[in-house]
């Protein structure tokens, strides 16, 4: 394999949840996270999943993962069942699990080296070829520990693009930085996410953050936790969070989600 | 360099009250021996080559039995942190062992294996083992569950997510397990060998116990320097290293 197929994306996949549900015992409780869930979500597409906690839409997440199991239901990427994790489905979590015994190149490498067909060489010019388009190819030989929570994210982002996944799975995975920082990749995601098209799905409770960065908008609802609602965004990218036709959207789904809240849930708008 | 140089300054005050005290005669001598007399057994000892040969007999007994502690205490405490059967067998008997004090092994040794060097192994691997294991168990017991599920998604699975996530995130929790086990080890072989003496070869703790048997006094608190400088000697090149990697990777205060 050479590195320029290899940087090539693969084909973003088309990822089918087809009656999912899930339940599972929390404090003596039985918690019912999904019941009878589908969408499809397109290749290439960008999804956002938001709803207040417990409304299922992170189990939903880990399911697609591969890191827990449905109740009942079928999930299919690219016609293929999931049974368990894979490289073709790659995880941004709300902290960004990067290891601290690794630099950051080592970091991007990690998932790198388990995929084969490539040469040692390869694969460090392709981890490098990552961190750049994060903009962190002068960080390579830091430690974690010396990386602000924005650099973090950064790199985890580049160790999940790394080995070339066909959907991304983003998990609040800036929900912890600053506005400032958030904003910022904010832009750098769509930009990356438009060079090298990817199927993303996308948690988060930030009813903004979801406008501006999908192409639809899936509403959760919880006990039990189903779609309510959904949006599609026709905003023309690269979209600023700040603009006033991304508010209107915004203030349109956070009605719908207001219907179903309780006074002690919050949303940011 | 200040730093240095108060600390010299008060050792060499030290040294003075010492010798001010042993003259002014309010002990024996035989009890309170010149700084002078000290140092001189220690430069007979070492141009005879006795303090050189019951270092090398005791280090020797020290690093096999700490080694061979380290290597098998790991893989056990790898398994007591995966497999609930073994630590609710082995993890149970690791904690209760690890209160024993290691010098508590000598008479058991003793008799399992005489007056041998097997006894001063088993005694110095019942120092380090039981630490060890405990250290290993809790260390992997507190890597943050995010790491496997990243590193899961990565497609790491089986022995490659333990040895390429689980054991190198338990590190700083190893190392101080490793630590501990050497001062453990290090106790139990100096109460070994002044207890015990073994043919096969006189290690410091032998050279400490004919000081007091020849009421030697100035041979006891010599040998008692030598073990001090060796504890802080192994302090600094077996942990300071990886203390240095832990701080520079993880970020932690020294």
């Amino acid at each position: 394999m050479t590195l320029s197929t290899e940087l090539q994306s693969e084909t973003p996949s088309k990822l089918s949840v087809q009656h999912i549900s899930k339940r599972y015992r929390s404090g003596g409780r039985e918690v019912h996270a999904l019941d009878d869930v589908s969408l499809e979500v397109g290749e290439g597409e960008f999804i956002c999943l938001v709803g207040p906690s417990g409304c299922g839409k992170s189990t939903l997440l880990n399911i697609i993962a591969g890191l827990e199991f449905a109740d009942e239901g079928r999930l299919y990427t690219a016609g293929a069942p999931i049974t368990g994790p894979g490289r073709d489905r790659m995880v941004l979590f709300q902290e960004a699990a990067l290891f601290p015994w690794l630099d950051v190149l080592d970091n991007v490498l990690f998932g790198l080296k388990l995929k084969p067909g490539l040469s040692g060489a390869e694969r460090t010019e392709v981890a490098q070829f990552y961190l750049k388009l994060v903009g962190l190819e002068k960080f390579t030989k830091s430690y974690v520990h010396e990386l602000s929570g924005g650099m973090k994210q950064r790199v985890a982002l580049a160790r999940a693009l790394a080995p070339n996944p066909r959907v991304l799975l983003m998990d609040e995975p800036f929900a912890a930085l600053d506005a400032l920082t958030r904003q910022q990749l904010y832009g750098d995601l769509q930009d990356i996410w438009q060079q090298h098209r990817k199927t993303i799905v996308f948690v988060t409770h930030n009813v903004r953050e979801a406008v501006c960065l999908g192409d639809r908008v899936a509403l959760f609802s919880p006990h039990p936790g189903r779609i309510k609602e959904q949006f599609t965004i026709t905003l023309p990218r690269r979209r600023d969070i700040n603009s006033i036709e991304l508010a209107r959207y915004a203030i349109e789904i956070t009605a719908a989600l207001k219907g179903d809240a309780r006074p002690s849930d919050e949303y940011a708008i | 360099m200040k730093h240095l140089l108060r600390a010299l300054l008060f050792f060499v005050l030290a040294l003075v009250a010492w010798e001010a005290l042993f003259r002014a005669k309010i002990w024996s001598p035989v009890l309170v021996p010149s700084p002078v007399s000290v140092g001189r057994y220690l430069y007979e000892a070492a141009v005879d080559g006795t303090l050189w040969d019951a270092t090398l007999v005791t280090m020797r007994r020290l690093l096999l039995g700490y080694g061979f502690g380290i290597a098998l205490g790991l893989p056990l405490g790898l398994l007591t942190a995966r497999f609930r059967i073994v630590k609710d067998t082995l993890g149970l008997v690791a904690l209760g062992l690890q209160t024993l004090p290691s010098v508590c092994w000598v008479p058991l040794a003793l008799l399992w294996f005489g007056q041998s060097e097997t006894a001063m192994f088993f005694v110095v691997v019942m120092g380090t083992l039981w630490s060890m294991i405990i250290a290993t168990d809790n260390g992997v017991r507190n890597v943050p569950p995010i790491y496997a599920r990243a590193a899961r998604t990565m497609g790491s699975s089986g022995l490659q997510l333990w040895f390429r996530v689980m054991l190198p995130a338990s590190l700083p929790y190893i190392v101080s397990g490793m630590k501990q086990g050497w001062a453990f080890a290090w106790r139990s072989l100096m109460a070994a060998e002044i207890y015990v003496t073994i043919l096969s070869g006189f290690g410091l703790g032998n050279l400490l116990h004919y000081g007091r048997e020849l009421n030697a006094m100035e041979q006891v608190i010599g040998i008692m320097f030598v073990i001090i400088v060796i504890g802080l000697l192994a302090d600094k090149i077996l942990f300071s290293p990886w203390e240095k990697f832990l701080h520079r990777r993880w970020g932690t205060a020294k």
